[in-house]
């Protein structure tokens, strides 16, 4: 006889119900974003259905709004421009700094390098609001005759923290390589510099990448310091624009703002993703290892 | 390169002791950096709305994340179970898909939800089929249910990994010999897999709650209504009014009080890690 409870009782059930969560889950993870992207080619001006497919929001100007369409507004052209400065920038200074923070923590212990450590952890782990806000609060009360609120104190603000993150990703590839490589290096007869440059360097080239990725694709995203470190309107990046008018003016030039957001970081990831190939070649380089890096 | 990390070092930590804790204690937008000089009054003032017209933010903040974390984790942990047991071959694609919402920023995330969730958006079309169902609501208009929904949907994928590493670590020969000594494929599960992750549990539970609770950007876009305010707001908007520096400040400090021991059970577990690693 088959009855519910003894199909309930089979240890050898296969579990539906996980299953459904599972499935559950990924849709519902996924399909509202695919919805969005979807939304920043409707041909009509509601934000909330799809119309009909028009690039219109992207390149075109449609009709009866006042900001115009992603590329031909005056004022979303100022943010895409601070966007790409502000996230090439940083993370230009970011990456070198946190390699160079890698490599001094690793090989050299003590007190100084313990609370460097921390530092870095802790920033990592506090919400951001608390860093943005502690930053406008010194740049506007105890730096403002040296830095005024703008570019300069948004780079300075986005590299204090997004360095932790070249930091701990060559530190992870530092564990793996170990030092029997750099030592060889130096039993050869080459100085500690030359070994870090030749030897060193090109095994970090994956996770060195892998930060350039992740550094970039948080700055672009970058919302909370970014908004308060911005001196006005023309310092705001495009994250920092839909977050304002995402409620109070929504249209679908917003949500082709945040697409094309998407698509760079894609890009940019796409584009790290096959240098890493190239130069991790032979070091077990795959895509699986390259996700759980970032 | 040792230069570079001598010099630089001791400037970082210098900056980040500055940024990290600003002495709560401007008088009157002068800041005052003698500890023996400082003050109370801005401390006084903030902590005494903390418990009194404001308190309503706090106790409300605490339940927020305390139900959204809880969803995060049921909801997390069967399906980094599933996919950890029973992915098969599909675990690469399942996988993969777990990953994607990390390359969708948190705005764009948030954004989809608005555009669902508008009055004349899909959610209510939905709805509307139904019969029973509430019909017409305008989500975006403050219900706490709106807001932990985007909670849960904006952190969740930091959990599901960090579960799915450690479940899939899980040797399958302890759970095999559970079964063979005669205990139900519940029991194996309350009794050894459900022990064996409570340390990865917690730590997932800080991952996601830590920046719940500086969360104000999730309030302000999927229900900006003072029903649903949160202390990150306050935070936000003290920031955005001007004269109300020292109380932006006293407001980090009670925000980094309020972290501290899940942010340090987090720091002390990564760095016995790191420590057991190296």
């Amino acid at each position: 006889m088959k009855g519910p409870s003894t199909w309930y009782r089979n240890p050898w059930r296969k579990p539906h119900v996980l299953q459904v969560v599972t499935w559950g889950y990924l849709v519902w993870s996924l399909v509202p974003v695919l919805a969005a992207i979807l939304i920043s080619f409707n041909s009509g001006r509601s934000s909330a259905s799809f119309q009909g497919f028009s690039f219109q929001w992207w390149a075109g100007a449609p009709q009866g709004d006042r900001q115009g369409s992603l590329f031909t507004s005056p004022e979303l052209h100022a943010a895409i421009v601070q966007t790409v400065r502000l996230s090439v920038i940083s993370m230009l200074i970011a990456v070198p700094l946190g390699v160079s923070f890698a490599i001094g923590l690793d090989r050299w212990r003590g007190r100084v390098a313990a609370t460097a450590n921390f530092w870095m952890l802790v920033s990592f782990v506090v919400p951001e609001i608390i860093i943005g806000v502690a930053l406008f609060l010194t740049f506007t009360y105890t730096l403002h005759a040296a830095i005024k609120l703008g570019t300069t104190a948004q780079i300075i603000g986005l590299v204090a923290f997004q360095v932790s993150y070249p930091v701990i990703v060559v530190r992870a590839r530092l564990l793996s390589i170990g030092k029997e490589f750099e030592e060889a290096a130096m039993d050869l007869g080459a100085p500690p510099r030359a070994a870090i440059r030749r030897i060193l360097l090109p095994m970090l080239y994956p996770a060195i990448f892998a930060s350039f990725a992740l550094v970039f694709a948080d700055v672009v995203d970058d919302f909370v310091t970014v908004r308060y470190l911005s001196g006005g309107s023309n310092t705001e990046t495009l994250s920092v624009k839909i977050y304002s008018a995402a409620r109070a003016t929504p249209s679908p030039v917003y949500n082709a703002a945040a697409t094309f957001m998407l698509f760079t970081t894609v890009l940019v990831i796409a584009v790290v993703y096959v240098l890493y190939k190239r130069f991790g070649r032979g070091q077990t380089a795959s895509a699986t290892e390259f996700s759980t890096q970032l | 390169m040792y230069l570079v990390v001598f010099f630089v070092l001791p400037l970082y930590v210098i900056l980040s002791v500055a940024f990290g804790t600003v002495d709560p204690t401007f008088q009157s937008a002068v800041p005052i950096y003698q500890p023996w000089f400082w003050s109370s009054r801005y401390v006084t003032l903030v902590v005494g709305d903390a418990f009194g017209y404001q308190r309503g933010v706090y106790v409300r903040t605490f339940i927020y994340v305390f139900v959204a974390s809880l969803i995060c984790v049921f909801i997390a942990y069967a399906v980094a179970y599933y996919v950890a047991r029973f992915g098969g071959k599909r675990k690469g694609l399942f996988l993969t898909l777990l990953i994607a919402p990390f390359f969708v920023s948190y705005l764009m995330r948030m954004l989809a939800w608005i555009n669902l969730l508008q009055p004349d958006g899909y959610i209510n079309k939905v709805l509307g089929w139904i019969p029973l169902a509430p019909h017409n609501v305008n989500w975006l208009g403050g219900y706490p249910v709106t807001l932990v929904l985007g909670l849960v949907y904006g952190y969740i994928p930091y959990m599901i990994l960090p579960f799915y590493g450690f479940l899939d670590r899980i040797q399958q020969s302890l759970l095999e010999a559970g079964r063979d000594l005669g205990a139900s494929p519940a029991r194996t599960f309350v009794r050894i897999t459900l022990p064996l992750s409570r340390q990865a549990i917690l730590a997932g539970v800080v991952i996601v709650s830590l920046p719940m609770f500086g969360d104000y950007y999730t309030h302000d876009l999927l229900s900006p209504s003072p029903k649903t305010t949160m202390v990150g707001n306050l935070l936000d908007s003290a920031v955005h009014s001007t004269g109300q520096g020292p109380q932006a400040a006293v407001l980090v400090f009670i925000l980094m009080i309020l972290l501290l021991v899940p942010m340090g059970y987090y720091l002390r577990s990564t760095s016995n890690e790191l420590k057991v690693r190296t």
